[in-house]
């Protein structure tokens, strides 16, 4: 490795004590799921040790070691994205025929009855959240997390999970009907 | 004209879906609220809709005020880890 000032150098003595919790919490934001982020930041030291030889100093080593656990995100995001069948998605609408892109029949929103006296604050209402969102397939939760609970752009996730916007609105469009029916039933109209 | 206008339940929820995140377009809007005069089903949807919003946001401010780390435990494990990967 180059010892030149201008370069940037590796310390892997020192990775963990600067760059675990950054990592770990860029990870978590995305997976939402700790175990699988102690993975992927471990995964990724590991792989940063064995290239560390390809590493040329023209990136510091935190943003070195951020672009190997962005593409681990998406080995994951692939890997769950071939997961089928687990826990299907439930269509919505009718999928073709004269009745194409109407509500099915059994699938048509209800009113709500009780939402005004539910407090919207509550702790029960937030756990009642996760548990629909546990519910939908591992792919749609991530994508709809990173949109909605994380709050990144639409642009940064299509970036990073390699996707189109068309794509992610999609999951989107399903993630959030699928959660309001889930919603409807153990919440609003328990 | 009025062909363009014309969209389905799904393309519908789909743009009140988008709006949410302020990211639909005037021409989708237009669409949306035309799409609402015929369809009592979808407009109660996006009421409900914007109720969820407001549930996430609840959920995204939630998510912001706490920082995860990992514990010391785990690191020290993966430091050993490390270094016999290094030897």
């Amino acid at each position: 490795m180059s010892e030149n000032q201008k370069k940037h150098t590796l310390d892997p003595n020192k990775w963990i004590d600067k760059y675990a919790d950054y990592l770990f919490n860029y990870a978590v934001t995305r997976v939402n799921n700790s175990d699988i982020a102690k993975d992927l930041v471990q995964e990724t030291f590991f792989a940063g040790l064995k290239s560390a030889k390809n590493f040329e100093g023209k990136a510091a080593e935190r943003t070195w070691l951020v672009a190997i656990l962005k593409r681990k995100v998406i080995d994951y995001y692939r890997k769950i994205n071939s997961n089928k069948g687990k826990a299907e998605v439930r269509m919505n609408f009718h999928q073709d025929g004269d009745n194409e892109g109407n509500w099915l029949e059994e699938r048509v929103p209800q009113t709500w009855d009780n939402d005004a006296d539910k407090n919207i604050e509550s702790e029960e209402l937030k756990s009642a959240i996760d548990q629909c969102i546990d519910h939908l397939p591992e792919k749609y939760a991530m994508v709809f997390r990173m949109k909605t609970i994380q709050e990144f752009e639409t642009e940064e996730i299509c970036k990073e999970l390699n996707i189109t916007a068309s794509n992610l609105w999609v999951i989107i469009h399903r993630a959030r009907t699928q959660l309001r029916r889930c919603m409807e039933d153990n919440w609003f109209n328990n | 004209m009025f062909k363009k206008l014309k969209i389905s339940c799904d393309e519908a929820t789909t743009i009140c879906d988008k709006s949410q995140y302020g990211e639909a377009t005037v021409f989708q809007k237009i669409q949306l609220n035309f799409h609402f005069l015929v369809c009592k089903i979808c407009s109660m949807y996006t009421k409900q809709n914007s109720e969820m919003s407001k549930v996430y946001k609840m959920k995204a401010k939630d998510c912001k005020e706490k920082r995860q780390c990992m514990s010391s435990v785990e690191k020290e494990a993966l430091k050993r880890q490390l270094q016999e990967l290094e030897a």
